[in-house]
């Protein structure tokens, strides 16, 4: 064990020259992919056929031909086709088109799910249908993808790892190398998959930060957010009546207090603002 | 010059015999993530809290960790295992793939059984149901009609994940292709046969889960 340990110790350098190659696929692979959604995305609720139905196609096409074939179609045969790509450049764009389309369909749903009532708002307003999408639609569809944006974004990070079939150095290539030089699989792929976890968890911990502040930017909470699941538990256990929450918040354990006087007092303050002007 | 039809003429038969493995690890792998994501969403829900922690914990170890890395993890395990050397690299492929799904359709599950109206319960305990009856007959069933159609959109998922398998040089279409291209130095024709296989393989697989859905729309 001491020996694996000293053995990650001198491979750290190397292990984190994997780990930015992953992120810097998994970042400007969703950068990409992002792109494309919104061209491929917007165009499929276009009105107009031409655009509608070259978009639908690309769409179906790439989420249909598995992600291994895309990067291996960019590494191998567009060569052969005269076009000279790195493997960096291979990887982030085989992400980016593969996710892409996925994220298309996130984006399409979204921006036709905003309340018919909001269209034809902007539309007695007379917006121009630009600013009426920039305006109006977008940000309250942006609030509502969000959060299957971010189930994309983790399945990139984890598609990432098949770039180390096309001679790119990621964390799982480093990890494999780990393994060759300790000689102890367990260790070295927990290390691995513990790493990926850690760098799953932090992009899903800013996607929710990013969906809590375009929430809140329309007026609204996070449905199901933590503070609302505690003051719900909260609530609860104090069967509902507010005189009960306050009085049981001054007497449990100490730790519990200011949190819970924050909690339910935050509601009623700014339900009584909202209602006295 | 760019397309060669002598080449792909060749390549066609050898990539349907790697298809066939594409979907033996399909149907084998949708079997056991099936039936394990059920077992883990009634886990879950069934174990007391002090020890569900660590099954949720896994599972969502296990859902956000990278395919490759788990298949070559336990490929390497099992070379390591004196007991374990001889087993063909796609049970194992099936194994891993396997247990990845049923992380993802465990959710399903768990969404599915929460869906069930909470009156379908309430009713059972009127009518004194044991608590293994309500969930076999009364809640299940009802949960499972909301489940299919992601099971099979996991599935479809499953399938276009199988080519990660050439991690662990099993013989599948993917691999295959790369080998027949490295040999004949007709990558173009073979990658794009397979992707073409792929694409006429899943696109009206997910257009029937689609009228599946519709038909077994409840609420």
């Amino acid at each position: 064990m001491t020996e694996n340990l000293t053995s990650v110790l001198d491979f750290l350098p190397q292990l984190w020259e994997g780990i930015q190659v992953t992120l810097i696929l998994t970042l400007a692979g969703a950068l990409g992919a992002m792109i494309i959604a919104l061209v491929l995305g917007l165009s499929m609720t276009s009105n107009h056929a031409w655009l509608r139905i070259p978009a639908r196609i690309i769409v179906e096409f790439f989420r249909g031909t598995s992600l291994l074939v895309q990067l291996f179609w960019l590494f191998y045969v567009l060569p052969l086709l005269g076009v000279e790509l790195d493997p960096m450049s291979c990887g982030i764009g085989a992400l980016a088109l593969n996710y892409g389309a996925y994220s298309a369909e996130v984006v399409r749903s979204s921006i036709l799910t905003v309340a018919r009532g909001q269209w034809e708002a902007a539309i007695a307003l007379s917006l121009s249908p630009a600013r009426r999408m920039i305006r109006i639609i977008f940000p309250q569809a942006w609030a509502l993808m969000i959060p299957s944006l971010a189930t994309l974004l983790i399945q990139l990070l984890k598609g990432t790892a098949v770039v180390s079939f096309i001679t790119l150095q990621d964390l799982t290539d480093k990890i494999n190398q780990l393994r060759m030089s300790t000689n102890d699989t367990f260790f070295s792929f927990t290390v691995g998959l513990i790493i990926y976890f850690v760098i799953a968890w932090i992009l899903q911990e800013s996607m929710n930060l990013l969906e809590r502040r375009a929430t809140a930017r329309l007026g609204r909470t996070r449905p199901n957010s933590r503070t609302e699941r505690r003051l719900a538990r909260r609530l609860a256990r104090g069967e509902g009546g507010r005189h009960d929450a306050e009085t049981a918040g001054t007497d449990p354990n100490g730790a519990g207090g200011p949190g819970s006087s924050g909690g339910p007092t935050g509601g009623p303050h700014g339900a009584g603002r909202g209602v006295s002007p | 010059m760019i397309w060669n039809w002598e080449f792909a003429a060749e390549a066609l038969p050898l990539l349907l015999r790697g298809f066939g493995n594409t979907l033996i690890a399909t149907v084998a792998g949708t079997v056991i993530a099936a039936i394990l994501g059920l077992v883990i969403a009634v886990a879950i829900r069934g174990l007391p809290r002090s020890v569900n922690w660590i099954v949720r914990l896994l599972q969502a170890f296990i859902r956000n960790t990278p395919l490759v890395v788990q298949l070559l993890f336990i490929y390497y395990l099992f070379a390591g295992i004196p007991g374990l050397v001889d087993v063909p690299a796609l049970v194992i492929g099936i194994i891993v793939i396997g247990v990845h799904y049923a992380t993802y359709m465990s959710e399903s599950y768990r969404a599915g059984i929460d869906a069930v109206p909470q009156g379908q319960r309430e009713a059972a305990i009127a009518l004194s149901l044991p608590p293994v009856r309500t969930f076999r007959d009364v809640i299940l069933p009802q949960a499972l009609r909301a489940t299919i159609p992601s099971l099979g959109n996991y599935a479809v998922a499953m399938f276009k994940d199988t080519p990660f398998l050439f991690a662990i040089s099993v013989i599948e279409l993917v691999t295959t292709a790369q080998q027949f291209g490295a040999a004949k130095f007709a990558y173009t024709e073979a990658f794009t046969l397979a992707g073409l296989i792929f694409l006429a393989a899943s696109y009206p697989t997910s257009l029937l889960i689609q009228r599946l859905e519709r038909r077994l729309a409840t609420y």
